[in-house]
């Protein structure tokens, strides 16, 4: 069974969704005991920094998401779940959980395209990600597939060794890190059409196992 | 780089599609949730169903729609069309859209948007815009104007000025729809397109007047739009959104390819 974490942040039943459509069986949680026993777990996100770290904080699913990193459960964090990874956001100035190193940032507000256009805040919308090879999660994705994005931060991991995909849109960026048995990424794959649900067919397949 | 957008536009009335979609083997032509998986295999990026069903009390048969749509497609699909209060919003987002369009509703109660916003994030929210083009007055300076009931009441309210409004309020897109050009095939209204679209710091959607692919290709490039709502030119057959993809490609503008 694979836990998707319940810390009341936004919309959590796309994931749901997409994985009993690829016929695997979650349940949408922050029961400990659940989370406890868990194959695997999902840390999806849509909301601001701030507020998910103090409802992660306030269910305890801070301390269970650390517990079973250790325990070596496989993983899959998505968009402000990748975010809260890190030492700290920018965003309403939030010190994170600090699992990996580095911090998360908002894009600058004067970027442009190739073509000269001012590029608008949030990054939103479908874009490439160049995965770095060798990830069993990011496996027979075609080359050139796109994602969908939607996110006016974006992390900046302080160890390039912990970078399992990148970005471009103004800057380029990790929209995909990874190590040991956690992996996570800054688009959402449960809206991301085929290449999305295989990265979440991929995961949910996943024994934890990367040269990450 | 960030891809162009191209977005259907599925009208629902009562549960059914309302135009005459393209016939297709198996396909249940009036069936919102086939048409809305065929456009999603298509290579549809996001999918808008409109609700134009006129009594309330059928508005359930709208959220079945919505649910059963989020079982079957995988990308992002908003729906729109008499949300007026934030229950309206939160029934449509727990079924499964990922973003709402208030339109009427907003311009007689602004702090809907914010509301909204502030509830489920920016990122849900999305400001449909009905304009129409005026002579430019000390009212509305820009000469476009903002128009509620399929264009019959003009509010005085100047476009651009409540386009910048919704986005402070905490839009987090726009659907810009000239009532001039709607319906006509005869192209975006650009000019438009491109005031708001520069003038403002979220995504805009341009709607209205899309009657083949070159329009499309200009309001993406010179109306600086991040996105083009189709309709007709698909529902008809007489383009495929693959056909359109394939042409702006062939023209320098990055689209997502999934063939």
């Amino acid at each position: 069974m694979i836990a998707i974490l319940d810390y009341r942040a936004g919309n959590l039943t796309s994931v749901e969704r997409a994985l009993h459509f690829l016929g695997f069986s979650c349940q949408i949680t922050d029961s400990h005991e659940v989370i406890e026993k868990a194959e695997r777990i999902i840390f999806p996100g849509v909301g601001a920094a701030g507020k998910s770290m103090e409802n992660l904080k306030e269910l305890g699913l801070d301390i269970m998401l650390r517990k079973r990193l250790e325990a070596g459960t496989p993983i899959l964090g998505i968009c402000v779940g990748l975010q809260v990874l890190f030492d700290y956001s920018e965003e309403n100035d939030t010190p994170c959980l600090g699992i990996l190193p580095g911090k998360v940032r908002l894009f600058p507000g004067d970027m442009q395209s190739e073509k000269g256009e001012a590029l608008k805040i949030p990054h939103m919308g479908w874009n490439e990600v160049a995965f770095a090879h060798g990830h069993p999660v990011f496996d027979r994705i075609p080359a050139g597939s796109e994602f969908y994005f939607v996110h006016s931060y974006y992390p900046e991991p302080s160890d390039s060794a912990r970078i399992a995909g990148k970005t471009g849109y103004g800057i380029s960026f990790a929209s995909a890190v990874a190590h040991r048995n956690l992996v996570a990424v800054q688009f959402h794959p449960e809206k991301s059409g085929p290449p999305g649900l295989q990265i979440l067919g991929n995961f949910c397949h996943w024994d934890g196992v990367s040269s990450f | 780089m960030l891809s162009k957008r191209i977005i259907p536009c599925l009208d629902v009335r009562d549960g059914r599609t309302t135009k005459g979609i393209r016939f297709k083997d198996n396909i249940d032509i009036g069936d919102p949730v086939e048409m809305g998986r065929f456009y999603y295999e298509e290579g549809a990026d996001e999918i808008v169903f409109y609700d134009i069903t006129a009594s309330s009390d059928r508005r359930p048969i709208m959220l079945d729609v919505v649910r059963r749509v989020a079982e079957t497609i995988f990308i992002p699909f908003s729906v729109g069309g008499g949300i007026r209060t934030l229950e309206d919003m939160r029934d449509v987002l727990l079924a499964g859209a990922e973003k709402v369009s208030v339109n009427s509703a907003a311009v007689l109660s602004p702090d809907i948007i914010r509301q909204g916003a502030e509830a489920f994030g920016n990122q849900c929210i999305v400001l449909g815009m009905d304009v129409k083009k005026v002579t430019p007055s000390e009212k509305i300076p820009s000469g476009y104007e903002i128009v509620i009931n399929g264009g019959r009441k003009h509010m005085g309210i100047d476009a651009l000025w409540w386009a910048r409004e919704a986005e402070r309020l905490g839009a987090g897109e726009i659907c810009l729809n000239s009532i001039d050009a709607d319906g006509t095939k005869a192209g975006y209204e650009l000019q438009l397109t491109r005031l708001i679209s520069t003038q403002v710091h979220i995504p805009v959607i341009a709607s209205g007047g899309a009657g083949k692919s070159e329009h499309l290709l200009y309001v993406l490039n010179e109306g600086s739009a991040d996105a083009a709502l189709i309709a007709s030119m698909v529902h008809y057959g007489t383009y495929t959104i693959r056909q359109i993809k394939e042409f702006l490609q062939e023209h320098g503008v990055k689209v997502r390819k999934t063939w």
